[in-house]
């Protein structure tokens, strides 16, 4: 390899001692540009005893360009499959209800909270996202969203901008997202307290019964969220972080499977009505999260305070520790605890001989509730640095009464079901 | 040479930092991050990939493979892929500087002692110690090597630059946070400091500095210095540079007296700069020509 020329000139030695140098150090000049994509990749199973079970498969990308432009691309696919409450109340003796559909019916048994096994659904999600420095102090990030289900399709887009100071050890971030659903479901959305029509599904009275109960086959819901962030560096071992924000959701916020049982004073069912939600929410919220780096752990504490003017407020508590068992590998504990009231209009049954509401739903999920986290994560670099690692945690979810009387046979019935769940992890880095 | 083999972990103003002794400098690595045990991980990974290279390739420790090649005797003797490697790499040099660097050469320090006095070497040993000269001599493949006696290899002028890519390679291998690696002033960064500023490093090189500190500004690649200001010899008002050219046994006349470069990589920096100060009075000329970053004391 004779790279000089006889008049002492030097051609390209650099170029040449760059191939000697990717030889000798075994990395090629072509491994080296491609190194700059990340990839994730995550599996999470959920699986709620006899309920609702959800398999979930992340992919995501991560380019970063020389000027520190990142682009990051993700894929989300979820499964969905199991059975769900339905909102109404057990009973003494077996209940028939009509599915979603309107599609045939199902039984339910006597004494047990009424589920419908119907749940089944398949979630894909594409997010984009490109953030970039516009001066060393100033960074923005913008990015787009889709979500499409068998009878769900999102659309949503997001800005942010932050800014440096104080030599970079505080940020103070403004962002703004909106979404826009729309909601086509299977056997189309319910008039507010229409009755459920049980009976033949074959007969035509049925069909023309069921289509008279239906308000309209689709909907619309839009969410505009304004985040407001700081991130404090305290000192070398210690960072926080402060976010409020503000979330104002219209539309059609109900959900058109969940009905209300309309119960007489023996605590009887005498009918099951749809129900009826208000079509405007505005949530705030405030977040405070502290890191602290031990010598050799890492401890990391947050609080959620949410509340809306649905009246729903919780609490969340989030703790986790991390400990560092080798160079290569670490122990996270996590505890996480949350507590919520109930909204407004939330009631788990509707008395027969009180006027009807404005609003009610008996969706547990607005209800008056405590819930626990308790979990432990392990994690390793396995080749080349890549990173392993494995998630296991439980989840108990209490509903608790808010203070309603249950009249007659109710008070001796289970109204407030406790849901446990497990949660698997595998999520792999490279 | 030291046989204390010891690490000291400090924290600094940004991150920490490891220092150690190892092919007889001050080396240090700073690693930018919050996480110490990481830091202390990466710090020692890098001090024991430098000690392994030194003691596989030093020609003054005598259980070397270095030493074990010299002692060879001309018969056939197995090596590794490192060291096959390393030798493709020198031969890529020889023939690029056309027989100025040479691996073999280093038996020439046994007449030169650039010691500052006047005590230039003999015409007639030299004569005869260049017949021992000469890496075209050397035969070698992937499995083997043949020295042929009495020659001597000498990995000095490659081996510490070698050291701190190997060592990047390692650091980058398990993490991500910006890391420097200085081995006597022959460096490498993986990346900026993660406030976006450039690593500021003091090299304290007699080479470059005499007994005062450099204080280099570098985002991330490689920087690396050939030549030594303190070693020359003066006889009749003529000054001789320890830089010697392997072709003739004579040192390089009018080279500056050390040359520092920046390169993606450490090796790379080290052998530019070594083939700069071969090139004479036209070391500047010849890494202009290489569109490269240099930094030349005469």
């Amino acid at each position: 390899m004779q790279l000089k020329n006889k008049n002492g000139a030097s051609a390209n030695i650099k170029a040449a001692l760059t191939l000697a140098t990717g030889a000798l150090l075994g990395t090629s000049v072509q491994a080296e540009q491609q190194a700059d994509w990340a990839f994730d990749s995550a599996f999470l199973y959920y699986s709620e005893s006899d309920r609702v079970s959800a398999a979930e498969g992340i992919f995501n990308a991560t380019k970063t360009f020389e000027q520190g432009q990142v682009l990051n691309v993700g894929l989300t696919v979820d499964v969905l499959t199991g059975a769900s409450a339905n909102g109404a109340v057990a009973q003494p003796g077996v209940q028939t209800f009509t599915r979603p559909s309107g599609n045939g019916q199902f039984d339910v048994k006597g004494g047990e909270t009424p589920l419908d096994d119907t749940f089944k659904d398949t979630r894909v999600q594409l997010n984009g996202q490109w953030s970039q420095a516009l001066s060393p102090d100033y960074k923005i990030s913008t990015g787009g969203h889709l979500s499409k289900e068998y009878d769900y399709f999102s659309v949503g887009v997001n800005a942010s901008v932050s800014r440096d100071f104080n030599k970079k050890n505080s940020t103070v971030s403004l962002g703004f997202s909106y979404f826009n659903d729309n909601y086509t479901p299977e056997g189309d959305i319910p008039r507010a307290f229409a009755s459920m029509v049980v009976g033949d599904s074959e007969s035509s009275s049925f069909q023309q019964a069921f289509e008279q109960s239906r308000l309209t086959d689709e909907d619309d819901k839009t969410t505009t969220d304004i985040l407001l962030g700081y991130t404090q560096i305290i000192n070398r071992r210690m960072l926080m972080q402060f976010n409020y924000s503000y979330s104002m959701v219209d539309g059609y916020l109900s959900d058109p499977f969940k009905v209300l049982s309309v119960v007489n004073q023996q605590g009887l069912t005498q009918d099951l009505v749809y129900e009826n939600r208000p079509d405007e929410r505005v949530k705030q919220s405030a977040f405070v999260q502290a890191k602290y780096h031990f010598t050799n752990n890492i401890v990391d504490i947050s609080y959620r305070y949410m509340w809306d003017d649905w009246e729903i407020a919780s609490h969340t508590l989030d703790a986790r520790l991390r400990v560092p068992l080798s160079g290569h590998s670490y122990i996270e504990p996590h505890v996480r605890f949350y507590q919520q009231d109930a909204a407004k209009f939330y009631q788990p049954f509707l008395n027969q001989n009180q006027p009807l509401p404005a609003y009610a739903s008996s969706d547990y999920r607005i209800g008056e509730m405590n819930a626990y986290t308790l979990g432990v994560k392990y994690g390793m670099v396995v080749n080349q640095g890549h990173d392993l690692s494995f998630r296991l945690e439980i989840y108990r979810q209490d509903p608790t009464n808010a203070g309603t009387i249950a009249p007659g046979i109710l008070a001796e019935l289970a109204l407030y079901e406790s849901i446990d769940a497990i949660i698997a992890q595998v999520s792999y880095s490279f | 040479m030291s046989l204390k083999r010891q690490t000291r972990f400090t924290q600094r103003e940004a991150g920490y930092g490891m220092s150690f002794d190892a092919m007889a400098s001050p080396c240090e690595v700073i690693i930018d991050s919050t996480d110490p045990a990481l830091a202390k991980r990466v710090g020692e990974l890098v001090a024991f990939e430098v000690w392994r290279i030194q003691d596989k390739y030093s020609r003054y420790d005598a259980n070397s493979f270095c030493s074990q090649i010299n002692q060879s005797t001309g018969q056939r003797i197995a090596i590794d892929e490192e060291t096959y490697q390393l030798l493709c790499f020198a031969q890529q040099c020889y023939q690029l500087s056309e027989g100025l660097f040479d691996i073999s050469s280093g038996v020439l320090g046994k007449l030169w002692k650039f010691d500052r006095s006047d005590n230039i070497a003999q015409p007639e040993q030299i004569k005869q110690l260049m017949a021992h000269v000469g890496f075209s001599k050397v035969s070698f493949a992937q499995h083997y090597l043949v020295l042929p006696a009495p020659m001597q290899l000498d990995f000095g002028g490659i081996g510490k630059e070698y050291a701190v890519d190997r060592a990047i390679i390692k650091v980058k291998e398990i993490t991500d946070v910006p890391v420097l690696v200085n081995l006597g002033g022959d460096l490498c960064a993986t990346s900026p400091r993660n406030n976006r500023q450039p690593w500021q490093v003091g090299i304290e090189n007699p080479a470059v500095t005499g007994n005062s500190t450099m204080v280099v500004s570098l985002y991330q690649g490689a920087l690396a210095t050939s030549g030594d200001a303190s070693r020359y010899l003066v006889k009749d008002g003529k000054r001789y540079s320890h830089v010697l050219n392997a072709k003739t046994g004579w040192p390089i006349e009018d080279a500056p007296r050390s040359m520092t470069v920046a390169a993606p990589q450490c090796s790379q920096a080290g052998l530019l700069a070594t083939l700069s100060l071969l090139q004479g009075s036209n070391a500047e000329a010849f890494l202009t020509a290489q569109h490269v970053k240099f930094w030349p004391i005469r």
